[in-house]
């Protein structure tokens, strides 16, 4: 807890400080592919995005992320190594090479991006901010939030979010700060607070691990807008590649119709788009140093993007989130991905 | 055998290096050169590596606006305020948990010494069992049990424990009436400083008093009915010029009055528990070292037993005593970093968590926290030594 994590933030610093001046431009890929696996960074435990399941496997929409990555560099999804981080440790974990990905529901902002030395590489949830409340308090609206105690979790948009809200509508809150998303559960069931707010698909995660889920709910309210996906550091901008086209192989992969389960037949498709995205026209992995497969690799190990969506977050998860805004560009969402050409 | 002298003839002079003096000055001009040298290395190598990595340093983020809410402020602060005033913020919520905590636990610890001693049976195996409890349960534990498990069994706001319909204890916290000082209130604190300015005078002159005369005063309770009994009259003769705010019910929570959150009670009921069973150990040592006979010295002089135990045991006592329990001054503030496990904003919470990572700069952060704890500390130990060095034997 406390000593862990600042022993890691301590370690995190001195390793900034006495890493040789000639690693400038690291080559990430070349490391990974040394290790045999990728080093990546997820949540302390989210379900749905980045949680252990009962057999200790990680599983998640972040998860996937990972995996995907890992079976377009090293041909093998489970070739991951799983670093645990809280909200305070993830950037100094990933700026001091602790972890090459971060896939950690993080939202994309403009002093992330800008000022730690990182990358966002895009988007794989759209996220907004949330409240969730106890049913007998009789609220239907954020509106109606004015003086009430709020617990949250350190070092998350969602800190800046509340208090411009409240600010914005004139109303006042008392925010109890937390460590990590457990104690913030804790803090809320204990009766600390009125309202636990966070990003909406948290929310649902959090609320399923409730001792009695039925007696809160989440309003409707969003406040604020919040794309999570995956962060890499600024300077190797192969990676940065890897990263960015392993999320978009899984999207176009839905677009296409090419599922896990039907990677090895499309394979023969006729479908120009699959065949480049299959690595039968074409190599499209060259410009990353990739073999032609690897975005088949990703696919039918990892699976498409609305397979690993449903399968984490989705209609076959107990969070049940529906699509809405993460569905497909052409089908009334955001999710668009550059076509492979 | 015989030695050889060690005379030199006048004006010759030995080369540098047989001279200790010179010597010894050279080694420590080589070591502060080495570390210097190895500062330098450190400090130009992260700044090499952050610029070559694109992360921004420097202090400049204090300026900015930070943006998030805190829940204890001791001082005017909103989201609009700098980073830098939520250093200060985290800072002062540190500073009043650390100093109530040190009091507390000297309070309790030094209550638990004593009856650790204690001839009846009863308190001394009482006292016994509080130490063994409370000083071998980790830290975190004890915070995690006061805050979780005993804030748990707390009524909601809506039903909260009321005291006289001006105290209510609940969930959220103990909400406390407020006073609000009218005109003519400024005499109350006037009044106060002067009985304690009266009070000091008149224990120098019973010192010197007793010194020429042999007699003496029962001081101490003077000065306690000079010091609030002044004030109190003052107080009633203008008519009692204050109004409290009550803490009333308002939607989700109490409105006005004073309110100290739980987050605040079970950090400082923690620290003052835990601390104090070190304390009770090291008051009990302290009163053991000083060997019986001179407290039967100091019976045979037919000094009465109050007087024994004030101007022979504790003085004694306390030179044994004040060293470690420093240690434990220390320790317990810098422990009252655990806060951020349950959400108290203090200095690590504040600064070292929200402030950190909405601004990334975690070097620069760091090391200002640090800094914090080490000058905290620095001063706790020199007032410690100096207090020391007044307690000190004095050989004569």
């Amino acid at each position: 807890m406390f000593n862990k994590k600042h022993l890691a933030l301590l370690a995190s610093a001195g390793s900034l400080s006495l890493a040789g001046m000639a690693t400038a431009q690291a080559d990430t890929l070349e490391d990974t592919i040394e290790r045999g696996a990728v080093q990546c960074g997820v949540s302390d435990g989210l379900p749905g995005f980045s949680a252990p399941d009962d057999d200790g496997n990680w599983q998640g929409l972040d998860v996937d992320v990972c995996r995907a990555v890992a079976a377009a560099v090293l041909g093998d999804a489970d070739a991951v190594n799983y670093i645990s981080l809280n909200a305070v440790e993830r950037f100094t974990a990933l700026q001091s090479g602790e972890v090459d990905l971060l896939s950690r529901n993080t939202t994309w902002t403009t002093t992330r991006d800008t000022t730690l030395g990182l990358n966002f590489t895009g988007v794989n949830f759209y996220d907004g901010q949330g409240f969730m409340v106890s049913r007998d308090l009789g609220i239907t609206g954020a509106d109606e939030l004015d003086g009430a105690s709020i617990c949250i979790q350190s070092g998350t948009t969602t800190e800046l979010n509340l208090a411009d809200y409240f600010r914005a509508n004139d109303m006042e809150f008392n925010p109890i700060v937390f460590d990590t998303s457990e104690q913030t559960v804790g803090g809320y069931q204990a009766g600390r607070c009125d309202v636990l707010t966070s990003d909406t698909s948290q929310l649902a995660a959090l609320r399923i691990q409730l001792d009695d889920p039925e007696a809160s709910m989440i309003l409707s309210d969003v406040i604020s807008k919040e794309p999570l996906g995956p962060v890499v550091r600024q300077g190797d901008d192969l990676w940065f590649n890897i990263v960015k086209w392993s999320l978009f192989a899984m999207i176009n992969a839905e677009e296409y119709g090419v599922t896990s389960e039907n990677a090895e037949e499309m394979r023969d498709s006729n479908n120009p788009d699959v065949a480049r995205l299959l690595g039968q026209d074409g190599n499209y992995g060259e410009g990353m140093n990739l073999e032609a497969d690897w975005a088949y690799n990703i696919i039918s190990q990892v699976g498409n993007y609305a397979e690993s969506f449903e399968r984490n977050v989705g209609m076959d998860s107990p969070l049940e989130i529906e699509r809405g805004v993460n569905a497909l560009w052409n089908d009334g969402g955001f999710q668009y991905a550059p076509p492979i050409r | 055998m015989s030695v050889r002298p060690n005379i030199r003839p006048a004006g010759h002079k030995p080369p540098f290096w047989r001279d200790r003096a010179k010597r010894a000055l050279i080694f420590q001009l080589i070591l502060v050169a080495v570390v210097a040298a190895f500062l330098i290395y450190i400090i130009g190598n992260t700044q090499a590596n952050l610029n070559a990595r694109g992360i921004t340093t420097g202090f400049g983020f204090l300026g900015n606006t930070a943006g998030f809410g805190i829940g204890q402020t001791l001082i005017e602060y909103s989201s609009q305020s700098t980073y830098g005033r939520t250093f200060v913020i985290g800072l002062l919520n540190t500073l009043l948990v650390g100093g109530l905590g040190v009091l507390a636990a000297s309070i309790i610890g030094f209550i638990v010494g004593i009856a650790r001693l204690s001839p009846n049976w009863l308190i001394a195996k009482l006292a016994n069992a509080y130490i063994e409890t409370f000083r071998n349960i980790p830290l975190l534990l004890q915070i995690f049990f006061w805050y979780f498990a005993v804030l748990r069994t707390l009524p909601s706001a809506r039903e909260s424990m009321a005291f006289g319909e001006a105290i209510f204890l609940n969930v959220r916290g103990l909400y406390l009436p407020q006073p609000l000082f009218e005109s003519g209130f400024g005499l109350i604190p006037a009044t106060f400083v002067v009985a304690i300015i009266a009070s000091i005078v008149l224990v120098i002159w019973n010192k010197r008093r007793h010194e020429a005369t042999g007699k003496r005063l029962p001081v101490f309770w003077m000065s306690l009915v000079i010091i609030f009994g002044l004030p109190l009259l003052i107080l009633v003769a203008t008519g009692v010029p204050v109004t409290w705010e009550m803490p009333v019910l308002r939607g989700f929570n109490f409105g006005g009055g004073i309110t100290i959150i739980p987050e605040f009670l079970a950090l400082w009921l923690a620290l003052s528990i835990y601390t104090a069973s070190f304390i009770a150990e090291i008051v009990r040592s302290g009163i053991q070292a000083i060997p019986h006979g001179q407290t039967e010295a100091a019976q045979a002089l037919s000094l009465p037993r109050k007087l024994v135990l004030r101007l022979v045991v504790i003085p004694q006592a306390l030179r044994v005593i004040i060293p470690p329990l420093t240690s434990q001054y220390l320790n317990l503030i810098k422990n009252s970093s655990l806060a951020t496990a349950i959400g108290y904003p203090d200095l690590v919470s504040v600064f070292a968590g929200t402030t950190l990572n909405q601004t990334g700069q975690a070097i620069e952060v760091i090391a200002m926290t640090m800094a914090v704890y080490l000058i905290i500390s620095l001063l706790v130990s020199m007032f410690m030594n100096w207090f020391n060095a007044r307690v000190a034997l004095v050989e004569r």
